[in-house]
Order: C-alpha cells, then sequence, then structure tokens
C-alpha cells in the first residue's frame, strides 16, 4: 500500500505538469508568462540541487575556462556549482585592474595596425602532455585583430599575446598538439597576400584567384611556453573553421574543417552553401615541421608583434617580428589531403582513441565520422577524386566510417566522454545528442535552451576524458532568467552524463559569449596558485622597496612618483610642486607580502582607468594635469578596516610656478611598519 | 662517575643544539580574515614564522592598535643568547670529562636559572609591547591591553592568541633532565664507592 502511495506521489507531479502543458497549449495565446513553467522541469534530474550543490567554503571539483567571445576575455566558473571565480582580461581593457590601461600592461594590446584595445576571444585551449591537460597555460585566440594569447594558471594572468601574420578571423585557432609542440592557428577570413607582410589592393572580384588562407605552426617552449611562430603553410583560399589534434594512431596529424570551398567572396550565406560537400583538411604537422627543417620552407617580409610579459619587472615589452617562413602544399607531398565532408562543416573532433574524426557539418543531415586506418589505407591506395593546389582529395566513401543518421539539425560540435560515447550540439533543433562510436546509434537526446553553440566535457578533446559533466553553451537564452532589458546573458547548462540518460542539473548565465570551454580538475592547477609576487624578486626599474627610499622627481615635463602602498596608507601621500601639464607617472608598489591583499591606486581626472596592484608588484598609472588645484588620489580596493583613510593629495601649480618639489607621510615618524620586512 | 654517566652527560649537552634546529616558542594567531593563521616562531638567535612574511604581516595588523612594529635587530637577547647556549655546550661537555657530580649539579642548576630567565624575559617583553600603546593608535579601545599570553590561549580582539613552547625549549627540558639524572646516579654510585674504599684503606 505505502510503496503504491509514494509511487502515486511521485507520479503526480510529472502528471500535473503534463495536464499543464496540455493545458498550456489549449490556451496558447492567452497566456502571458514563460520561463517559469514551459520548459524547465522536463528533464531536470530530481536530485540535481545536491548534485551542483557546493557548500559554503567549500571547492568546486573542476576549473572551468569559458570564452567570453565579444568581450575578448575568459571566465573562470567552479563546476559543478556554475560560480564565476574570475575574469581573465586578455584582449580587452579592463578598467576593473587597469589591465591595457596602466603603463606596464598597454604593450600587451600592440598590433601591426596599432594599440587594439579589444578582441573577440573564442577558443580556450589548455597545454597538454601525453595528450592529457596538465594545468600549466591556456592558450586562446583573437579572431578579429588575429592573435594568439597564453595565460599562465598560476597566476591566471595574460603573460603573452602574438599577433598572426598573413592571417583575417583567427577562427580555426588555437590547437595545442599532444605535448605542446606545437599551438596550431588557421584562417578563417582568407584574404589576397601581397607576399610581403600585408594584404594586396586587389579588386573583390578576384577571390578565386588571389585569395588564400594560411595555418601558423607556433612553436611552443616546453619548459616557459613561450611562443614562436616557427612556419605557416599556405593553402586554398577556403575558409578554415575549427581544428582538432589526433591523438594516439593519429598523434602527428591535425585537421581543420573548411567551407565556402565554393570560394564566394559575397553573399556567403547563400555563395559558400551551394556545394554539397566542403572539405575536411588533414595535415601532417610532423611532416610539415620536418620539411620546414629541412629547407622546404621558403621566407616572405612580415610585420607583426610579438608582446611578453616579464614575470619580475611586471612590465610587458613588444617585439616586433619582420619575416615568416612558409611552405607550399604543392612542394611538400606527403602533407596535406582534403577530405569531403558534407555541406559547410563546423565541428571536427577526433575521439580519445584517436581513430575516429567526427565532422560536424551545420547544413548537413547526418554526421558523417571518418576513419583514420580507413584514411591511411586511401592514402597508401592513391584513393584519390582530384586535386586542389596541388593538394589530393580524398574518397569520400574510402575514408567514411559511416554516418550518424538523423541526428538532429543543426549539428555543430561534437565532444566524448572516454566510455564510448559522443555528444553532439544540434543548435537548429537545440538539444545534445548522446550516439554511440562503435554502431554510431543515437541512444539519447536532451533538450537546451535554447540554440546550442559548442558544448564541453571536462578533457572530452583529449586522450582521457572526465566524463561526468557535459557543459552546454547556448546562444539564446529569452525567457530562462529574469529579464534584463533587451541584452541578455548567454547560458551555459550542466548536465550529468555519468549514466545511460543525461540529466539536467544546472542554468547558470555566462559573461558576454561563450563559444567554447575547457574544464580540468582543480587538483592540477590549485596547488600551484601564486598567492602573491615576492618583493625581493620585483626588479621594476621604478619599484621601491621601502617607504625610506620613495621619491618624486622632475624629469624636464615628466614627474616620477615612485611611491609605495600598505595597509593603510601611502607613501608619499602628500605631493606638491607638479606643474600643469606635466606628465606625472605614479609608480605605485604594494610592500604587501601576504595573500589576498591588492592595493588600488586612482586619481581624480586622470584620463584612464585605476590600476590595481597585486603585494609585491609595481604599476604605473599616467596622469597629465590639466588645471592648477589640489587633486586627491586614493586607494579603490578595500583593503583593511582604514581603507577609508588611504587616501592623499597632489597639489597643482601653473606651469613655471616656483613651487618646489616636496613630498611627505605623516607629520612625525610613526610607528608604520612599511619600513619593516625589506633589509 | 662511570662511563656511562659521562656519556649521558655528554648528551644532555648536547642537547642544547636543538634550540638552533627549531624554533624556542610559537605564537599561533586566528582571525576570521587570517584562516590560514599567521605563526611566529621565537628561536634562540632569530624571528621566524609560518612564512617569511610573518612579521611584517604581525606588524601590520599590530600597528593599528599602536603596538611599536617588532623588529629582530631591537632584542639583544637573540644576539647575546646563542653564546650562552654554546658556553652552557662546552662546559656541560667539560664537566662530563671532569666527572663530578657536584659540578653537574651546579650546571644543571645554573642552566634551570637560565631558562627561567629567559622566560621572565621573553614575558618582560610581551609585557612591554601588549601595554607600551602609541596613543596615537587608530584603534584604542579604553583600558585595553594585548599583553599575549605567556602560556595557553588568550582572545585579544580579533584574534586568538595562542603561546606554546616549541622544540627548540624541548632541548632545555631533556639537557636539564638527563643532567640531573646523571647527578642522582653518580651520586649514588660515588657514595656506593665510598665504603668499598674505606674498606680498602682498613684493610691495608
Amino acid at each position: 500500500m505505502e510503496n503504491l502511495f509514494s509511487k502515486f506521489k511521485k507520479a503526480a507531479p510529472a502528471a500535473a505538469l503534463l495536464m499543464a502543458v496540455v493545458a498550456g497549449a489549449g490556451l496558447q495565446g492567452c497566456s502571458k508568462s514563460g520561463g517559469d513553467g514551459s520548459a524547465m522541469a522536463e528533464g531536470l534530474s530530481s536530485d540535481a540541487a545536491s548534485a551542483v550543490y557546493v557548500a559554503p567554503g567549500k571547492h568546486d571539483e573542476l576549473y572551468s575556462f569559458l570564452s567570453g567571445g565579444f568581450n575578448g576575455q575568459v571566465s573562470v566558473y567552479g563546476l559543478p556549482s556554475g560560480r564565476l571565480l574570475k575574469i581573465i582580461p586578455v584582449f580587452t581593457q579592463h578598467g576593473e585592474n587597469g589591465w591595457g590601461y596602466n603603463e606596464e600592461t598597454k604593450a600587451m594590446l600592440n598590433t601591426s595596425h596599432g594599440f587594439v584595445p579589444w578582441d573577440d576571444l573564442h577558443h580556450p585551449k589548455l597545454s597538454r602532455t601525453d595528450g592529457q591537460t596538465d594545468g600549466r597555460w591556456l592558450f586562446v585566440n583573437g579572431n578579429n585583430t588575429p592573435r594568439v594569447a597564453r595565460i599562465d594558471l598560476t597566476t591566471f594572468e595574460t603573460v603573452e599575446i602574438m599577433e598572426i601574420p598573413n592571417s583575417a578571423g583567427n577562427h580555426c585557432s588555437p590547437y595545442p598538439t599532444n605535448n605542446n609542440e606545437y599551438v596550431i592557428a588557421g584562417t578563417r577570413f582568407s584574404v589576397p597576400l601581397d607576399m610581403k607582410g600585408g594584404t594586396s589592393d586587389v579588386s573583390l572580384e578576384k577571390y578565386g584567384e588571389e585569395f588564400r588562407g594560411s595555418i601558423s605552426f607556433i612553436k611552443i617552449d616546453p619548459e616557459k611556453g613561450d611562443m614562436d611562430l616557427d612556419f605557416q603553410i599556405l593553402v586554398p583560399g577556403f575558409d578554415y573553421d575549427l581544428a582538432n589534434g589526433g591523438k594516439g594512431p593519429s598523434n602527428d596529424w591535425v585537421f581543420f574543417t573548411t567551407y565556402n570551398s565554393e570560394q564566394a567572396g559575397t553573399l556567403k550565406e547563400v555563395g559558400a552553401s551551394q556545394n554539397d560537400k566542403d572539405y575536411l583538411a588533414a595535415v601532417n604537422w610532423k611532416l610539415a615541421a620536418k620539411y620546414a627543417k629541412e629547407g622546404k620552407a621558403r621566407e616572405m617580409p612580415a610585420n607583426y608583434y610579438h608582446n611578453k610579459m616579464d614575470k619580475d619587472t611586471h612590465i610587458a615589452k613588444s617585439t616586433v617580428k619582420k619575416k615568416v617562413r612558409y611552405l607550399l602544399p604543392e612542394d611538400c607531398p606527403g602533407m596535406m589531403y582534403l577530405l569531403p565532408a558534407p555541406k559547410s562543416p563546423h565541428g571536427i573532433d577526433v575521439d580519445p582513441s584517436g581513430e575516429f574524426m567526427v565532422v560536424s557539418g551545420k547544413l548537413a543531415s547526418a554526421i558523417p565520422v571518418f576513419s583514420f586506418a580507413k584514411m591511411q589505407d586511401a592514402i597508401k591506395n592513391k584513393q584519390f577524386d582530384g586535386e586542389k593546389n596541388g593538394i589530393p582529395i580524398l574518397k569520400y566513401e574510402s575514408v567514411l566510417k559511416g554516418e550518424v543518421k538523423e541526428p538532429g539539425l543543426g549539428p555543430l560540435h561534437t565532444e566524448f566522454d572516454g566510455k564510448g560515447n559522443a555528444y553532439t550540439s544540434m543548435f537548429v533543433s537545440s538539444e545534445v545528442v548522446k550516439w554511440k562510436l562503435n554502431d554510431l546509434s543515437v541512444v539519447d537526446r536532451i533538450p537546451v535552451y535554447y540554440s546550442v553553440g559548442h558544448l564541453m566535457i571536462p578533457g572530452g578533446d583529449t586522450k582521457e576524458p572526465h566524463g561526468k559533466y557535459l557543459v552546454a553553451m547556448n546562444k539564446i537564452t529569452k525567457d530562462r532568467y529574469l529579464p534584463t532589458g533587451p541584452e541578455l546573458a548567454h547560458s551555459a547548462q550542466l548536465i550529468d552524463i555519468s549514466g545511460e540518460k543525461m540529466k539536467l542539473l544546472l542554468d547558470f548565465p555566462t559573461v558576454a559569449e561563450p563559444h567554447y570551454a575547457q574544464a580540468i580538475l582543480a587538483e592540477k592547477v590549485a596547488p600551484k596558485s601564486v598567492k602573491f609576487y615576492k618583493l625581493d624578486e620585483n626588479t621594476h626599474p621604478h619599484a621601491v622597496k621601502k617607504e625610506a627610499d620613495v621619491s618624486v622627481k622632475r624629469e624636464g615635463n615628466v614627474v616620477r612618483v615612485k611611491m609605495t602602498a600598505i595597509r593603510s596608507h601611502m607613501t608619499p601621500d602628500n605631493i606638491e610642486g607638479i606643474q600643469v601639464g606635466d606628465t606625472v607617472l605614479f609608480h605605485v608598489t604594494n610592500l604587501e607580502q601576504d595573500w589576498d591583499v591588492p592595493h588600488g591606486f586612482a586619481m581624480m581626472g586622470a584620463n584612464t582607468a585605476e590600476t590595481l596592484v597585486m603585494p609585491g608588484a609595481t604599476q604605473t598609472l599616467r596622469w597629465v594635469p590639466k588645471k592648477a588645484g589640489v587633486y586627491p588620489f586614493y586607494c579603490t580596493d578595500f583593503c583593511s578596516a582604514l581603507h577609508q583613510e588611504m587616501q592623499g593629495y597632489v597639489r597643482v601649480s601653473p606651469k613655471g610656478s616656483n613651487v618646489p618639489i616636496k613630498f611627505s607621510t605623516g607629520k612625525k615618524k610613526q610607528n608604520i611598519p612599511g619600513v619593516a620586512s625589506t633589509q | 662517575m662511570k662511563a656511562y654517566h659521562k656519556v649521558l652527560m655528554i648528551v644532555a649537552a648536547l642537547s642544547l643544539g636543538l634550540l638552533f634546529m627549531f624554533p624556542m616558542w610559537k605564537i599561533y594567531l586566528k582571525a576570521p580574515q587570517y584562516p590560514e593563521g599567521l605563526e611566529l616562531h621565537i628561536w634562540v638567535n632569530k624571528l621566524g614564522g609560518s612564512s617569511d612574511h610573518v612579521l611584517q604581516n604581525f606588524n601590520i595588523l599590530n600597528h593599528y592598535i599602536g603596538m611599536e612594529p617588532i623588529h629582530a635587530e631591537s632584542f639583544a637577547e637573540l644576539t647575546y643568547m646563542p653564546y650562552i647556549v654554546i658556553a652552557f655546550m662546552i662546559t656541560g661537555v667539560i664537566v662530563a670529562l671532569i666527572g663530578k657530580a657536584k659540578l653537574v649539579l651546579t650546571w644543571t642548576v645554573l642552566l634551570m636559572v637560565g631558562g627561567a630567565a629567559g622566560i621572565l624575559d621573553f614575558y618582560l617583553w610581551l609585557v612591554k609591547f601588549g601595554t607600551n600603546l602609541s596613543p596615537e593608535a587608530p584603534i584604542k579601545v579604553p583600558g585595553m591591553t594585548y599583553i599575549p599570553p605567556l602560556l595557553g590561549h588568550k582572545t585579544l580582539l580579533n584574534f586568538e592568541a595562542l603561546s606554546l613552547p616549541a622544540l627548540g625549549s624541548l632541548g632545555i627540558l631533556l639537557a636539564v633532565v638527563f643532567s640531573g639524572i646523571v647527578y642522582f646516579l653518580s651520586r649514588r654510585s660515588d657514595k656506593a664507592n665510598k665504603p668499598v674504599n674505606s674498606n680498602k684503606a682498613f684493610a691495608t
């Protein structure tokens, strides 16, 4: 009896929901409220709350790194809670901490086009050792003004940004090989290369003859992670969309989806959608590297910026590179092949075994799965179907393992759980579809809200996925959260994939537009997290390490203020002798040597953002006063009980005034500990 | 004194060497915003802590209540204490070689007095820092002093302070215990030996 009763109790809400849906359908048009009844409960696991609950003070199991898309930054979320932990500024100025505003970091955003303070960041990729994420660095791409950046995961700071020459729309980027040998970046917008480091001034009618794409091979220093553009391959003028590296047997290969094999230069939505098949490009990167090393590479003039943050001075420096080496596929037999792939493919994903290449063609009705072994045979037996720019095209049937039939509409991207299953996002039918790699049968599907782009399984693009969670990144939010005017947050959804059936666990709003993400077990990153910078190792040329050494010095029109900040005062905090039109450089050193004690510095009227100085570091705020008077400055980060008192004044006199330079803190010597520990 | 008494006495003298390997005393501080805690370590010859910058962080927190900053240079003791310890170690070895129970007793008593003087000195410093507060202190709580506990636990505003002897002090304890044992054993054996000697004298 009791059993039956409890069964009925369980079924009752579902029955009620069903009735509500039926009633809702009947009343369509009358109902105004969306959101709280509609699709919410469908697929929601009954124990979802406990599955994502991370108790106060407890840590998440995983770090996830979601790209910010058009905000040019990376957001770090804890999983499974979906709590936002940090936004890492990369390509976009960040007023919050002065990134790209203060004198030390401005150079990070230098390009051959000048200072570019914004970009469109699509794809984060974690560095790898033995085909698994190693938690050392995160590589990300800037799509608009082609750049690749490296974030150091000990500090969660961007430490390097390199411009990619001969590229436009650096979308197919950045893809690390299994031991960080190379990070690979392909161009989405082919352009007419003038072979002198720029694009030629040619008629836009000449797309077919003049436009080319490029694939860049960035060598990574195995110890420090520093990037160096080793060589490029100049490829036919298609749109190179996404890439994925092989593993195991296919370790030496990297695969690229292409669209616009029609080579349309206008109205691409139609022009690039005519061919029934575009291509999957397969490149043997090891062979390419060998060709480049053995003298097949030619050289052309170039002009691109490479910006690096020095870890001891905390100052970014730009160098301009003036040449680049390149390979032509026609010179390099065996290096590159084209595999026909249905209609404008987006995702290319190699399964953990390295044997299957899954191509998600967003306009295709099936998902083709290619076999690496078959590809090797087809190459050996020369099962070609013509060629393009000297690149052999393999026969579709000769490389195909099979197709996933009727998977859904608009397949975009696939990842794997390491247990023989693949998960593909369906943009048009707004769902995630689970299918089996061995027989290509669909076994489960779950709706997502709405229009999912990429999905991510922690390590789902590596040799050993952590097949417990899946994050779907949705492009359209509509009624999922409280409305916030016309612009809505994008949404991510956490799905439990540990069992047979997928279970929806959590919705969480995201910052800007996550295109793709990576996740890694927290234990691979957290223990190495830096707590503060060591003052002893700070070699900034204008750092002062004790209060006794602060100075205010005039050098012509430039006045350098070398000052310190420590709880709860700045030294000096009274400065006189500044004149209208001077360039005042406040070099602020944070003397703290403790965890979580940044000091901010802001100057009234300065035409820049504040700068947030981490313990042990030095940063510089530039200020040009325009009128005589007295100007306050203060600490912007609530550092201590006397944070509000952490402020000072600068007196500005007219140009040519005879007020001498004078500076001080406090009227008499006090027990201030800033001078304490730096012997 | 038997050979093993001498060996034990040398061990007693050398156990003072622990003072150079471990701190003598540790003061633990915990506050809501310091979940990881702060530890100040007092050595025979230096001040240290759970991290390289403990002293600076102690001083930053203490300056709000007007406490004098703590610097290793302010303590002359840290300069001469090591010599005293070394002197005890050398004299301890000499006493062992001479092998006279009375000398052992003298050495032990002197060491106990030295240790007690050290603790008293430490306490006086605690009182000095805890009560000699700047009249310009940003935070003034009427009637409040901030003498950290010499031994045990005390709450000081938002901080929980705990003060305990550390492994270095164990060196002194071992030295006192071992040399005390040597004294009692050697006295007993000396006593036991004496009648034998007088018997011999009597016999001859």
